[in-house]
């Protein structure tokens, strides 16, 4: 059933809102200046999990969440501490909730033992504590010997009480539904009725007797009553064939217990601020806003360059009215860039538990300090931050941070602290990871590199140089490879990752007090600073992030390899020049280097080469459009654009340039030796 | 005539199965997402009905059968409370509030709405 896939899948999304809520209250439940309203919240996220996993027949999560909800409603209520002994457990199990919602996502199965010897830590909590599970409802199924097919019946004494009335409930809507069971007949006990002048409304008279010609079971009858057997005197009888004795079985239903003592929750509006409200929107429809915007720019562009060679830059009104619209398209775009944006909280808070596993596996005593989770970037960023940030979180408890003995011996607070910040500077989005362990063990990185034959022995080197040679491949600075870093993953995957998104790792280190990976990322996908550069008569745009430098080579520091290839001595590195236009093929003859100007790239793969190209017109930011959508796949070539004057301009991709130059040389060399 | 009903919960789930089940009975569903915005919708809504789930924001269930058991204009709306505590003392204090009834969760369509027919004596 369609709709029911749709139900299931709106519960997993308010799932995944209802964990972080529930992480987000237990942190602050650990912080001195929580309120009660906190744990309200908390034991609210793990019963509404509980509630729609009910519903969709989810019976290990059930279980689960209630045992769980058991001990937080203990804390609620005060007959329990949120202490150092009960709090770990609590995270633990919001863990093991989200990967039971996980599981149940993906029906795979749950990983049994871990539900286990949680459930027994949280019966452990419960102890004599708890009166949970006031024993569940059931009713006492009385069972009448009938004759089988012979319809008989009952009689009903029916007095509602004032408390009845109160309730909402109506004698009249149960008499409807009694009457819908069988043949029935109603008396009003008129003689019951008091004088009209005596008759008050807290104290109700009325009262009938029924009889019912029914089929129906004692239970079906008694269903009927179901909500007023505590607000009504009620006399069930069955209607005996042979025997005109009328002995009424007296069902005793007064015995409510009493009301529930007041430490329960009053109603009392909490303090916390008005949610602001929002609306939940297919990302298709903001990407086709994005992208109708994109168009927009575009157009702005273009109109302003027709007013320029129709001669009407002059007219003040026409220009004041183009200005007008520039600045509207550039609000516009900001403001559908803010519909996608949303603060980094959601990696951030996931980022405690990454951290809680790795510290459980080294047996590091750390903690984690976030700062800036409001830094808003796009959606499809933070989805796309998660690995490369789970990593990086990973690597400080592992690497980063000292074992407790070195601590202590170099005087540091047991407890190490790793820091996770991010914060909006200059049009981009600042993260760093920092953590306050002993720093990048220079000597020990550079004989690592040397054992694995990734710089030759006696290579000069700088300090941050040093710390570069972590991002390359194959390089892993533990002897052995651990249970949480192992994981076939390295730095250079995180790097990958993130230049992917456009961005930059930067890593600093100082011996003995830490080490600071910054990752610097653009705001949007959508949108990609470029650097213009002209090809013949094409101009095409090469990602700045991956642009070092631009440079006017000196003959000197030109040199030849074979026929055609050519090599640029740069900074001590001989880099191989590719000849853009012939890449590309749009000739044939390499054009003279003095022609033109070199741009130093450096690819993922750290790879540098120098492109050649016939000069450069301008950096800018574009508006991506993907050109396999719209054409096919290019090579070289990673995206298009359109430019101010309606042209279409190609995105380099420097890396696959690079990439199919190498080979191509690898061939030529191959082929002349 | 189909009879106009007031479902409030705060989870956004509970409140969509509430609403298909009973719009596939044929009722007029309103929806509230908690005990504040649920009885602030009370004269627009002029519900025959009100259900609402107990652990809520704001305002919890007990706080919605008390305000409307207050209010001058919707005092003998029945309340029947969703819920998935089926212990006696959760279903006495809500009958302490003034609740018209109770539902477990889960629940089946079915039963829910053959629990709201035989409240409102339809």
């Amino acid at each position: 059933m369609a709709e029911m896939d749709e139900l299931r899948d709106l519960f997993f999304v308010e799932c995944d809102e209802l964990l972080d809520s529930l992480a987000a209250g237990l942190r602050q439940m650990e912080t001195p200046c929580h309120d009660k309203e906190t744990v309200h919240a908390v034991f609210r996220a793990v019963h509404s999990v509980k509630g729609g996993a009910a519903a969709f027949g989810l019976s290990v999560l059930v279980t689960f969440a209630h045992r769980f909800e058991t001990v937080l409603d203990l804390i609620r209520s005060d007959r329990a501490a949120a202490d150092q002994q009960v709090m770990p457990v609590m995270h633990r199990c919001a863990d093991c909730l989200a990967d039971l919602i996980a599981a149940a996502r993906q029906d795979s199965p749950a990983d049994q033992p871990r539900v286990d010897a949680l459930l027994a830590e949280l019966d452990r909590l419960i102890g004599g504590g708890g009166s949970d599970d006031a024993v569940a409802f059931t009713p006492i199924l009385l069972d009448f010997a009938m004759p089988e097919g012979d319809e008989s019946g009952f009689t009903i004494r029916f007095t509602p009480h004032a408390a009845l009335y109160r309730s909402g409930n109506d004698p009249l809507a149960l008499l409807v539904a009694l009457q819908k069971l069988g043949d029935m007949t109603v008396t009003l006990q008129q003689d019951a009725l008091p004088s009209l002048e005596d008759w008050t409304a807290a104290e109700p008279a009325l009262q009938w007797h029924i009889t019912l010609r029914t089929a129906a079971d004692l239970s079906e009858v008694r269903a009927v009553f179901e909500f007023v057997v505590d607000c009504c005197d009620l006399e069930i009888a069955p209607i005996v064939q042979d025997d005109d004795a009328f002995t009424p079985i007296v069902i005793d239903f007064d015995a409510v217990p009493d009301p529930v003592p007041s430490n329960a929750p009053a109603a009392a509006p909490s303090p916390t601020a008005e949610a602001t409200a929002s609306i939940r929107v297919n990302l298709d429809r903001v990407d086709r806003l994005m992208n109708m915007i994109g168009e927009l720019v575009i157009k702005e562009a273009m109109l302003s360059r027709i007013i320029q060679t129709a001669g009407l830059a002059q007219d003040l009104d026409v220009t004041a009215g183009l200005d007008a619209i520039r600045q509207l398209a550039g609000e516009i775009q900001e403001s559908v860039m803010a519909i996608r944006a949303q603060p980094l909280k959601l990696v951030f808070q996931r980022m405690h538990r990454i951290l809680r596993e790795a510290a459980d596996a080294t047996g590091k005593p750390v903690q984690l300090i976030t700062t800036g989770e409001q830094t808003e970037v796009d959606k499809t960023m933070i989805e796309r931050l998660m690995d490369p940030l789970t990593h990086m979180i990973r690597n400080s408890v592992d690497h980063g941070l000292e074992d407790e003995v070195t601590r202590q011996r170099r005087g540091k607070p047991l407890q190490g602290t790793i820091t996770l910040s991010a914060a909006h500077r200059s049009g981009r989005v600042q993260i760093e990871v920092s953590d306050d362990g002993g720093g990048i063990d220079r000597p020990r990185v550079r004989q690592i590199a040397e054992d694995r034959g990734l710089i030759l022995p006696g290579t000069q080197l700088t300090p941050s140089e040093i710390d570069q040679l972590l991002f390359l491949p194959g390089f892993s600075s533990k002897a052995e490879v651990s249970a949480i870093s192992g994981r076939g993953v390295g730095l250079d995957v995180v790097r990958r990752e993130i230049m992917a998104l456009g961005g930059r790792v930067m890593i600093t280190s100082v011996e003995g007090k830490g080490t600071t990976f910054a990752i610097t990322l653009p705001l949007t996908l959508a949108v990609l600073e470029g650097m213009l550069v002209q090809l013949g008569d094409q101009t095409m745009v090469l990602p700045i992030t991956s642009v070092q430098e631009t440079l006017r080579p000196a003959v000197s520091e030109l040199h030849r390899l074979g026929d055609s290839g050519r090599m640029i001595s740069n900074r001590g590195d001989m880099i191989p020049i590719i000849d853009l236009g012939r890449a590309f093929a749009m000739r044939d003859t390499p054009t003279p280097l003095e022609d033109g100007v070199l741009i130093v790239v450096e690819t993922d793969s750290q790879k540098r080469a120098a492109l050649h190209v016939d000069g450069i017109v301008d950096q800018r930011q574009v508006v991506i459009k993907s050109i396999e959508e719209n054409y096919g796949r290019v090579a070289g070539v990673s995206a298009a654009t359109i430019l101010g004057d309606g042209q279409i301009a190609l995105i380099i991709d420097p890396e696959e340039i690079v990439l199919a130059s190498g080979s191509d040389r690898t061939r030529s060399l191959a082929a002349s030796a | 005539m189909s009879a106009r009903i007031l479902a409030i919960d705060d989870s956004p789930t509970i409140r969509s199965l509430v609403a298909r089940a009973l719009r596939n009975a044929g009722f007029d569903v309103f929806l509230a997402a908690d005990g504040v915005e649920g009885v602030g919708t009370l004269m627009d809504a002029d519900p025959a009905l009100i259900i609402t789930d107990i652990n809520m924001p704001r305002m919890d269930g007990f706080g919605v059968i008390e305000a409307v058991r207050a209010s001058k204009s919707h005092a003998d709306v029945p309340i029947l409370v969703l819920t998935t505590e089926s212990g006696d003392d959760l279903k006495a204090r809500a009958r302490q509030a003034g609740a018209t009834g109770w539902i477990v969760k889960p629940f089946e369509d079915d039963k829910l709405v053959a629990v709201i027919d035989r409240v409102l004596g339809r």
